[in-house]
């Protein structure tokens, strides 16, 4: 069947199978940011967001998302370029093979939440498993990317628009 | 591995009735858990199109449309105002952000699964499910029923003036619980009744009510001891998570501390 | 000069000893396609596995015929297919210590997951309908599934006559034996018959998965040349060309290795797990080919940590004076022998000597054959299991003896100048252990902790130590070569063979480049390995390349520099002994008048008989160990046996610290998997070999509610022997967890677990055992 929808803010059109994954879709159209990391839904690595919010793309049919709007890496690679910095300071992108879910997913909860403290950030996102950091330097990229946020000299959200 | 031959977004819930008669059809809720069986299904019917996804409150219900995901559940001030923490409680530790964000209150609840919090907590406030065909039915009876060919379209949660509590042991943070206990108290025809859901034990939740007077000032003891009374209603399994005595043990701690920590607020 | 001669500084480091951002990192967080599955071919035929139902069965009869029917199914291979050669998939120095004891398919089926057969389509969904219609008739066989009774057991896991052991490690397969060994230092009966206390216990530890996030997987192609090219997640490229020759039985000159980017490995890519299936389709069909392991494969057919039963028996005089240390090992290697006989050689030879004053030791260990999963390398590699052992055995003692452990650990540990008996007669040239400790302590405020804190809430906190010793490297074997080249306008190539896997080699190794050449990381290019340019480097394991290939990279920058000052001073007119180079400019220090490394990577470039580049290989006598030494705190709810993690404080000697970012967050990582071994992680198996822990819904490893606050800190010796002083970080830091949080418990509720994982359920199940002895010892009063 065919279906239509928005990928990374452009229409696209493709052909797609009634049991085609979301995942399996996007890489086939270049978005090899999106990663599988377990195919029960457990590890976060295949995020990327439907109609802005965080979703596992290895179980979302490619059917259903008909006339919505898919937003991956490749789709905010300026703000994931920014924030990638504050984690490859910390040198916890590791090996990088979840980053790309985790960074969607650290983005969507900057839009969702306004100031999240420690514990609220660790729930949010802690359907991100992460193998090679134990997760604290995520955590300390995070605080960083947070304070430079607050800072006045850059509003990160302002320049974001 | 799933396969599906056809795939129909239905436009009205006649369409997704009838889809859903033929003996291959299947409809899908947040596809978290029919993706990882072995089905061939002819035709999955996505309700998505039908407004199923919203909490209306009204006079006297919260109406919880079937395709509401558990994000919306966790987050809901309608349910908060009414119950308390409870709900966002029993949800929140569910894997993630992203798969609540997906997993849907009527797939859980349809599922009937061993290990569902949503079930438990549900069952616990004594709801309604609401049928296309069958009607609006107990929850409790829902369970008990082998699935069918019918369709569920909201889960129906009646607002009263009730306490509700929910808590679970789990290994890892978010991890199926190793034990998950609901307790609700509130007047039912004029007498205080308590209602002890007990889920992941590893079976299904089951629902047992008690026509009990607890005094709010109860010792511990006596406390402890209701709780004993409730945990034992209830059998028990042993999987990989824990044995059957472990989880019966955990069901009277949490049951007990549930029912302190109602008596606690009512002081 | 060599540098390394004299200490260096760690003051005056520009590049080494600063937290550098990865080389690779920007393509990372990115979300780049980098990795072995981004970078396939289209064309690729998918590879999958029909796997064993059984865990011990022989083929009856296979018919793969309508298989082969479905439309777009290239090839069906089968035992019959594969040559009867046996090899190993360890990838390990030739002659492995690991049997020879695989084929690529085998008639025999050694665990539920084993290959029977071998599918290639050009679609997924056809291989997965091909897979369906493969007919196989099983001779359904008792298995040995029980570790303990596995050796001399009738039923044999490999009674083939064609099985064979390289190396003398005492392996018998009609014994079920993979290895046997017996070691140790004086009268090891007397001593302990002399101690006025001796701890006997036996532990025992689970296989674990290392769950890297990015499951095996390779693709393979013939080039131009008919060769068979190998594009893998792996960590050891040059093992896998080996691996892959003994398979197909081919020259090595055909095969060539790939390794692009690696999404985790912790040792589970040490094992050549992925590579035979599409080498051989490529090679019977000449087509490229690729194999993704799903979790589940990745899950049930892999290369877990061996599971170990540890006896130990450590004496102690009333002072606590740790006299003599017994040991006995029993490993499971499951259905393969890959690293069986070497990980077990950790469990004492890396535990035993953290306490320096035993005057006898015994180390004896049988190593058995099972019908599991072959077990592998992970992470720590024998010294985990054995360390959660030896330092849970010394937490009892201190109990025993009523003493502080840390106190206890103060009076035995082993300190720097101290020769180590049970490491091979080694002396501890760097050692700051007793630091490492001290500090913990102060992190963790263990005086006001210990041992434990009643929170009034029904729960308790209590606070635990563990110490821990790991090698840099395999000593007399591991080798590393380098070879840098200077190119136009000067900038340098540095080739590696070491495998970055996510760990950051890359950017550490340039950084030492860099810190020897004077000169900036942008200067020096760097990437992944190709066994066919990349010079010979064992690979990325045993906590060997910051120390053993970081030497290579120093005595491969001197003689480089040397080779540029001679070529500037030809160039300037000079005799070399004239000449010093800065990193920019070769100068003559008599006249002043310099020519730039610019100019002379441009000129070596024109009218040239001598290649402006060096290349070097190091390997070391020794394997300088690294120290730590851990400080769990946990809660436990005293009601449900629930654990907490609260708090844990590390302190690591691993020498100069190469990258402090990376280096922190290695140890971050390693303590996390650590507390999942120690806490959550167990693979579960039915009564007929069913591995039930097939997916991250029942394997559970920590998310980051899982590992309360984990901090480290340095402190570092000085390794005389290393690049810039520098030991090894990658395994030592899995090793403290388990034994820590073990005391932990024991110091909180007074319940020793010997059994990982330490679920709620055993805690709980502890203090009530506890609890009706107090009530028994009250009735018999």
């Amino acid at each position: 069947m065919e279906i239509q929808f928005i990928l990374n803010k452009k229409q696209v059109t493709a052909e797609v199978g009634a049991d085609t994954v979301l995942l399996g879709l996007l890489r086939d159209l270049g978005c090899k940011s999106v990663k599988c990391g377990c195919e029960t839904t457990n590890c976060g690595l295949c995020t990327v967001w439907i109609d802005g919010k965080s979703r596992l793309s290895c179980s979302v049919l490619a059917a259903a998302v008909d006339g919505h709007e898919v937003t991956t890496m490749e789709g905010v690679k300026e703000e994931a370029e920014e924030f990638g910095a504050f984690l490859a300071a910390e040198g916890a992108e590791q090996c990088g093979f979840c980053s790309p879910g985790f960074i969607m997913n650290v983005l969507a909860m900057f839009r969702e939440l306004e100031d999240p403290d420690i514990e609220e950030i660790k729930e949010y996102l802690a359907g991100n498993l992460c193998r090679c950091t134990g997760y604290m330097g995520q955590l300390r990229a995070i605080k960083k990317y947070m304070e430079k946020r607050k800072s006045p000299v850059i509003k990160v959200r302002e320049v974001r628009g | 591995m799933l396969t599906i031959g056809n795939y129909v977004k239905a436009k009205t819930l006649e369409e997704a009735y009838e889809l859903n008669q033929a003996r291959n059809s299947r409809v899908m809720g947040g596809m978290m858990w029919m993706r990882l069986g072995n089905a061939k299904v002819k035709t999955v019917i996505d309700l998505s199109g039908l407004g199923l996804d919203k909490i209306e409150e009204s006079d006297n219900v919260i109406k919880i449309g079937a395709m509401c995901t558990l994000r919306q559940i966790e987050e809901s001030e309608a349910l908060r105002n009414l119950y308390g923490d409870g709900f966002a409680e029993a949800v929140r530790h569910i894997v993630g952000v992203q798969f609540r964000n997906q997993a849907t209150v009527g797939g859980s609840i349809y599922g009937r699964f061993g290990f569902s919090d949503v079930l438990t907590a549900f069952l616990a406030l004594d709801t309604f499910v609401e049928l296309y065909d069958g009607g609006t039915i107990h929850l409790s009876e829902f369970v008990k029923r082998k699935p069918d060919k019918d369709i569920l379209l909201s889960i129906i949660v009646r607002k009263s003036k009730r306490k509700f509590r929910y808590e679970s042991i789990r290994q890892t943070k978010t991890d199926f619980p190793v034990i998950a206990c609901a307790v609700v108290t509130g007047i039912v025809h004029g007498q205080e009744t308590w209602f002890f859901s007990v889920g992941a034990r590893p079976m299904k939740a089951e629902l047992v009510d008690k026509a009990w007077e607890i005094p709010r000032d109860a010792s511990e003891e006596m406390i402890a001891e209701y709780a004993r009374k409730a945990a034992s209603e209830f059998t028990y399994g042993t999987n990989m998570r824990g044995s059957a005595q472990y989880r019966r043990h955990l069901a009277e701690v949490l049951i007990r501390r549930e029912i302190s920590s109602i008596l606690a607020e009512e002081r | 000069m060599n540098r390394n001669q004299t200490e260096v500084n760690i003051e005056n480091l520009r590049v080494v000893n600063q937290s550098v951002p990865k080389v690779d990192s920007q393509a990372l967080v990115t979300g780049k396609a980098v990795y072995t599955n981004d970078l396939a071919p289209s064309d690729c035929l998918i590879v999958k596995i029909v796997r064993s139902p059984y865990a011990h069965a022989l083929i009856k009869e296979i018919n793969t015929a309508r298989a082969e029917a479905v439309p777009g199914i290239e090839c069906v291979l089968t035992y019959k297919d594969c040559p009867d050669k046996r090899f190993t998939m360890a990838g390990q120095t030739f002659p492995e210590p690991s049997p020879y004891d695989r084929l690529i398919l085998d008639q025999r089926m050694r665990f539920v997951g084993d290959a029977a057969a071998i599918v290639a389509g050009t679609d997924e969904e056809a291989v997965k309908k091909a897979m369906k219609l493969i007919k196989i008739k099983y001779e359904v066989l008792e298995p040995v599934l029980d570790f303990r009774k596995a050796k001399d057991n009738p039923i044999l896991v490999h009674p083939e006559d064609n099985w064979k052991s390289l190396c003398p490690v005492g392996a018998d397969n009609k014994r079920n034996l993979c290895a046997h060994d017996e070691c140790g230092d004086g009268d090891i009966e007397a001593v302990l018959a002399s101690c006025d206390y001796v701890v006997d216990r036996v532990y025992h530890t689970k296989a674990n998965q290392q769950a890297m996030m990015e499951t095996f997987r390779t693709y393979t192609y013939l080039d131009a040349y008919g060769r068979l090219n190998v594009v893998s997640s792996t960590q050891v490229p040059f093992h896998i060309r080996r691996i892959l020759a003994n398979a197909l039985d081919i020259p090595k000159s055909k095969v060539r290795v790939v390794k692009p980017r690696i999404g985790g490995g912790f040792g589970a890519k040490q094992t050549s797990v992925s590579e035979v299936y599409p080498a051989l389709v490529t090679w019977k069909t000449g087509k490229p080919a690729k194999i993704i392991f799903t979790r589940e494969e990745s899950l049930t057919a892999s290369s877990p940590r061996h599971e170990m039963e540890m006896h130990v028996r450590l004496g102690a005089d009333k002072e606590g004076h740790i006299k003599g240390i017994d040991l006995y090992t029993l490993s499971n290697t499951g259905a393969f022998g890959e690293h069986g006989p070497t990980t077990v050689g950790l469990s004492g030879h890396k535990s035993i000597p953290l306490y320096g004053k035993t005057e006898a030791f015994r180390f004896v260990y049988d190593v058995v054959y099972t019908n599991v999963m072959s077990a592998g390398a992970y992470r720590g590699y024998g010294a985990t299991q054995g360390i959660f052992a030896v330092e849970s055995a010394v937490n009892e003692l201190a109990q025993i003896l009523g003493m502080d452990p840390t106190v206890l650990r103060e009076k035995n540990l082993v300190r720097e100048g101290q020769v180590m008996p049970a490491y091979y007669g080694e002396k501890t040239v760097s050692c700051a252990l007793d630091r490492c400790l001290a500090r913990a302590k102060e992190m963790i405020g263990w005086d006001e902790k210990y041992p434990c804190r009643d929170m009034g809430n029904g729960k308790v906190r209590g606070v635990g130590v563990a110490m821990a010793m790991q090698g840099s490297g395999i000593s007399g074997v591991d080798t590393g070569s380098v070879a840098i080249k200077v190119n136009d306008d000067g900038f340098y190539s540095l080739m590696i063979g070491a495998t970055d896997m996510g760990t950051g080699c890359d950017t550490i190794l340039s950084q030492m480049a860099a810190e020897c050449l004077d000169c900036e990381m942008e200067d020096i290019i760097v990437s992944g390995v190709d066994t066919d340019s990349s010079p010979y480097d064992c690979g990325s394991y045993a906590s060997s390349t910051t120390y053993v290939t970081g030497m290579a990279v120093v005595r491969t920058c001197e003689k480089l520099r040397e080779k540029i000052c001679q070529r500037g001073a030809q160039y300037l007119g000079c005799p070399a002994e004239d000449v010093e180079f800065d990193g920019v400019n070769v100068t003559n220090l008599k006249t002043g008048e310099s020519i730039s490394r610019k100019e002379i990577g441009n000129r070596v470039m024109c009218f040239n008989n001598e290649a402006l580049s060096a290349s070097e290989a190091f390997s070391s006598p020794t394997s300088p160990p690294p120290f730590m030494a851990g400080i769990a705190e946990v809660e436990i709810d005293k009601e449900t046996g629930t654990v907490e993690m609260i708090d844990y404080a590390a302190v690591v000697d691993c020498g100069t610290v190469v990258n402090p970012a990376l280096a922190r967050v290695q140890t971050e990582g390693g303590i996390a998997q650590g507390i999942g071994m120690a806490l959550y992680e167990d693979i579960v198996y039915n009564s007929k070999g069913r591995n039930y822990s097939n997916s991250f819904m029942q394997y559970k490893i920590p998310s980051r509610l899982d590992v309360g606050d984990i901090r480290v800190e340095f402190e570092s010796s000085y390794e005389p022997t290393g690049p810039f002083g520098a030991k090894s970080i990658g395994e030592i830091v899995i090793n403290t967890p388990s034994p820590a949080i073990s005391n932990a418990i024991q110091n909180a509720v007074g319940v020793i677990i010997r059994e990982l994982p330490m679920t709620a359920e055993k805690v709980y199940w502890g203090m009530q055992e506890k609890e009706h002895a107090a009530e028994s010892r009250e009735a018999a009063v």
